[in-house]
């Protein structure tokens, strides 16, 4: 159709198949040489063809894919001035628009001409880099049964191609690292090329060159998820009404409220509702389902933990200096979640030594024992051993600054170890039952942390009064200890003095690992969370779940992350929700015959003494908001 | 081979502030990054080196960010391949246009098939690709030989050399070497024993660090070449 077909000798239809590849390949470096003698006639036919790419006919395909073979033969003869709309023609093609075939014979085009001159490098480089994002008419074709077909097809080739170079030229991958990292689509890209793109550097990084270029693709990665994260602004996600404390009902699950009747629901702007539309919210989800994905292939290829180290380093560099990340640190939930021993305990061990280090600047360290606290306290997969050490470890650090300072109350002078002593605090709510039921753990944390509370600087007036209520009322019910003096904080959030040592940054309100507003991380992440509900307050009594037989109330976790060691709280719940099957459409209806007023019961006395299945205290109001601010 | 030498450098480095914690890593990885690229002030490729410092007072610029200056004396091993010189590499990939060869393990080098001389007869036996020399029935050259070659030309920025077997004494440095009684113009035993003894180990890993490539070269030295 208007093209003219390059005159090969003596070319007759039944003569086509007649000829040599060698025949082939001199013909076209006589194209080539003729350039340089003027003579342009045959050069332009060649180039010709590599310009037809769209609805080609059988024969076109079949003589596309015989002058690229051939020109893979001749690249000694391309001349980077002479031929330079040939070469122009064959970097700008996508292999997205043709079969395999022809795929196959442009990769191998491209290996040749990466390999022969250095001047080609880059630019091969940088062709098969663009080809990781399909031309944008095919980027809706990505989801459809075809579409994925091609896909599939493509990046293997694109990826074998870099191979194939690497091994000819052991310093590409150098230059890979550079072209792929500068390619990196903005967030700004309307057409989400960056899922697919993104896709590809991990592919890279799990691939056979992944050994030179994995980390640094994978910090470039991270530093990406950070700006997403930056770009959602916390008045997306803030609610209105600060009375609400951090102990009310969490956002565990919101997608029925919407539909919801209930009056009180619309008072709150409910933050998963807000995120909905957000498109950067969808595509940071969506990168971050991917890097979920990736961590879960490292681990069961055994990699894991070497790829963790790279993450921690990531997460120092990048998400632990971002001002307050929302989202991006759920990678390193999850990390420690596919290997709780090592990977677990090396993050724990990590943002405490940050903690202890004088070294580090204060808002850093402060950040530190939040994620710190925030991880303890969310993390379902940690041992109790491993709870307790850390937070002796905090515990003995603040007793250590206290006996060290003699002052009296001052907020602004000792942030640092107010911070510390509200991350006890906060991770003591959420696991006080643990160390309520063995006496050993309760001599060796609670009676120097007894000390610390009662020291002069008095934390409990300064940290957030919502985390430092809630404390009280959990020690007070399991007889720790009592303190004289009465703290009347009438529900409230925040205080003056918690201001003074949150300081600018806030720093007294970050809780990090709440539950993750992003819907298709959060099925991720929820069967190795703990909610508030699933916490068994020991000031609890006044409890109840709903009729026995509508049981599945309470327990909404539809896969238990079954926990192999002896923590105690873990087995215990590990009971009621074996016992209570659990089912989603369950949850949902319950939700909506919800109570507003609890129901006395006698069921669960606290200590456990009744041998009575553990019941999960039920929702007080119907109406919910985040958990944190 | 030629093209390898050692230098002694005086250097001063200017660290940021924030690096005097911990300077002597700063120096390391300073000098690290400029590994495997071509240098202009050395005139040639940087692959290992060995740093004392000086002396332990530095002068801090003045201006805006106060970066201090760091005396270093240092050993470094350079790469700068001329046109003409001959260098070493084994073959990784063959065909009839032209051979692929690696150098030091990080260098890569092509010779074209018209810089192939006459001599050499592309062949396929048993479905192996080679070039077999007319004249001389053992001068075989296929993927996994170590060939000598003449430089014609060297891109700095890839690290990438053109090469060329039309002299005579270029091919298949074993058969080259067996040979050398023919051979009167060059005196093979001039050459650093140490550097032909390297060459002949297998081709070191791209992930080699630059201190290691020391330890090869002192290692090496009982070691034969091999193919």
């Amino acid at each position: 159709m208007g093209l003219e077909l390059p005159k090969y000798p003596e070319m007759e239809e039944d003569q086509v198949f007649n000829f040599t590849d060698s025949e082939i390949v001199s013909h076209v470096k006589q194209a080539l040489a003729s350039v340089l003698s003027g003579d342009n006639n045959s050069y332009n036919q060649l180039v010709g063809v590599m310009h037809h790419s769209k609805h080609l006919a059988p024969d076109e395909v079949a003589l596309l894919e015989t002058t690229l073979k051939a020109l893979a033969g001749a690249v000694s003869s391309i001349d980077i001035t002479y031929h330079d709309s040939l070469l122009s023609a064959i970097f700008c093609m996508s292999m997205w628009n043709y079969g395999p075939h022809v795929a196959d014979a442009l990769a191998e085009l491209i290996v040749s001409l990466a390999i022969s001159n250095g001047k080609y490098l880059d630019l091969c480089l940088g062709m098969l880099v663009s080809n990781f994002t399909p031309p944008p008419y095919f980027l809706d074709k990505l989801k459809m049964p075809h579409g994925l077909e091609r896909k599939g097809q493509v990046l293997s080739r694109v990826h074998a191609a870099f191979k194939k170079i690497a091994d000819y030229v052991p310093l590409a991958p150098l230059r890979l690292l550079t072209i792929v990292l500068q390619g990196m689509p903005t967030i700004y890209h309307k057409d989400r090329a960056i899922v697919i793109y993104v896709e590809n550097m991990l592919k890279l990084e799990s691939g056979e060159i992944g050994e030179l270029v994995g980390s640094t693709i994978l910090m470039a990665v991270v530093d990406r998820l950070i700006e997403l994260d930056v770009e959602i602004g916390w008045d997306a996600i803030l609610q209105d009404d600060f009375s609400k404390g951090i102990f009310e009902m969490e956002l565990e699950d919101v997608d029925d409220i919407e539909e919801s009747a209930e009056p009180d629901v619309g008072e709150f702007r409910l933050s998963r509702k807000s995120l909905a539309g957000n498109s950067i919210a969808e595509l940071l989800d969506n990168l971050l389902v991917l890097t979920f994905e990736h961590l879960e292939s490292c681990e069961r290829e055994g990699r894991l933990a070497k790829v963790f180290e790279t993450l921690l380093q990531s997460f120092q560099v990048t998400v632990l200096s971002a001002y307050k990340s929302k989202f991006a640190q759920f990678v390193m939930f999850y990390a420690c979640a596919l290997d709780p021993e090592n990977c677990g305990m090396r993050f724990a061990t990590m943002l405490a030594d940050l903690f202890v280090q004088d070294s580090q600047p204060q808002p850093t360290r402060m950040s530190a024992v939040s994620y710190l606290a925030s991880y303890l306290s969310r993390a379902k997969f940690l041992a109790a051993s491993s709870i307790s050490s850390m937070l002796k470890r905090l515990v003995d650090w603040c007793l250590e600054y206290c006996e060290a300072h003699d002052g009296d109350i001052n907020p602004n002078a000792h942030r640092v170890f107010y911070s510390g002593c509200q991350a006890i605090m906060y991770v003591l709510c959420f696991r006080m039952k643990v160390f309520v039921d063995v006496p050993r753990l309760k001599s060796e944390l609670l009676i120097p942390l007894e000390q610390v509370l009662k020291h002069k600087l008095n934390p409990l007036k300064v940290c957030l009064p919502s985390v430092v209520e809630e404390f009280l009322r959990q020690a007070k019910a399991a007889s720790l200890f009592t303190v004289c003096k009465t703290f009347i904080f009438d529900g409230l959030l925040e205080s003056e003095l918690s201001r003074a040592f949150g300081g600018l940054e806030r720093l007294d309100t970050f809780f990090p690992f709440d539950p993750c507003l992003l819907k298709k991380c959060d099925s991720f992440i929820r069967p190795m969370f703990v909610f508030w509900s699933m916490v068994k307050p020991t000031h609890d009594d006044a409890f109840d779940d709903d009729d026995d037989d509508d049981g599945s109330s309470d327990d909404y976790l539809v896969q238990d992350f079954v926990n192999e060691n002896e923590d105690i709280m873990n087995d215990e719940f590990g009971k009621s929700f074996d016992e209570q099957g659990v089912d989603m459409d369950d949850f949902d209806y319950a939700l909506k015959k919800m109570s507003i007023t609890p129901k006395a019961t006698s069921n669960y006395k606290f200590g456990g003494r009744f041998q009575e299945p553990a019941r999960m205290p039920s929702r007080i109001r119907p109406s919910t908001s985040p958990e944190s601010l | 081979m030629e093209g390898l030498s050692v230098a002694d450098a005086n250097l001063v480095m200017y660290l940021h502030p924030s690096k005097s914690r911990n300077v002597s890593q700063s120096i390391l990885r300073e000098l690290g990054s400029l590994l495997f690229k071509f240098n202009e002030t050395f005139d040639g490729v940087l692959l290992a080196y060995d740093v004392n410092i000086l002396d332990k007072q530095a002068k801090i610029l003045s201006g805006v960010h106060p970066y201090f200056g760091l005396r270093l004396k240092a050993n470094l091993l350079l790469f700068s391949p001329k046109p003409d010189m001959l260098l070493e590499g084994k073959v990784v990939k063959l065909s009839q246009e032209s051979i692929h060869v690696i150098v030091l393990g990080f260098s890569s080098a092509i010779i074209t098939a018209e810089n192939i001389r006459g001599e050499f007869k592309y062949r396929t036996k048993d479905k192996e690709e080679l070039f077999a020399s007319k004249s001389h029935k053992r001068h075989v050259i296929k993927v996994g030989t170590m060939i000598r070659f003449l430089v014609k030309s060297f891109d700095e920025e890839i690290l990438h050399i053109i090469g060329s077997l039309i002299s005579a004494h270029t091919g298949s440095i074993r058969w080259l070497d067996r040979h050398l009684e023919e051979d009167s113009e060059f005196d093979r035993s001039s050459m650093k024993s140490r550097d032909r003894e390297w060459l002949g180990d297998k081709t070191v890993d791209e992930g080699a660090t630059p201190m290691s490539y020391d330890n090869h070269i002192k290692m090496s030295k009982k070691r034969r070449i091999t193919e």
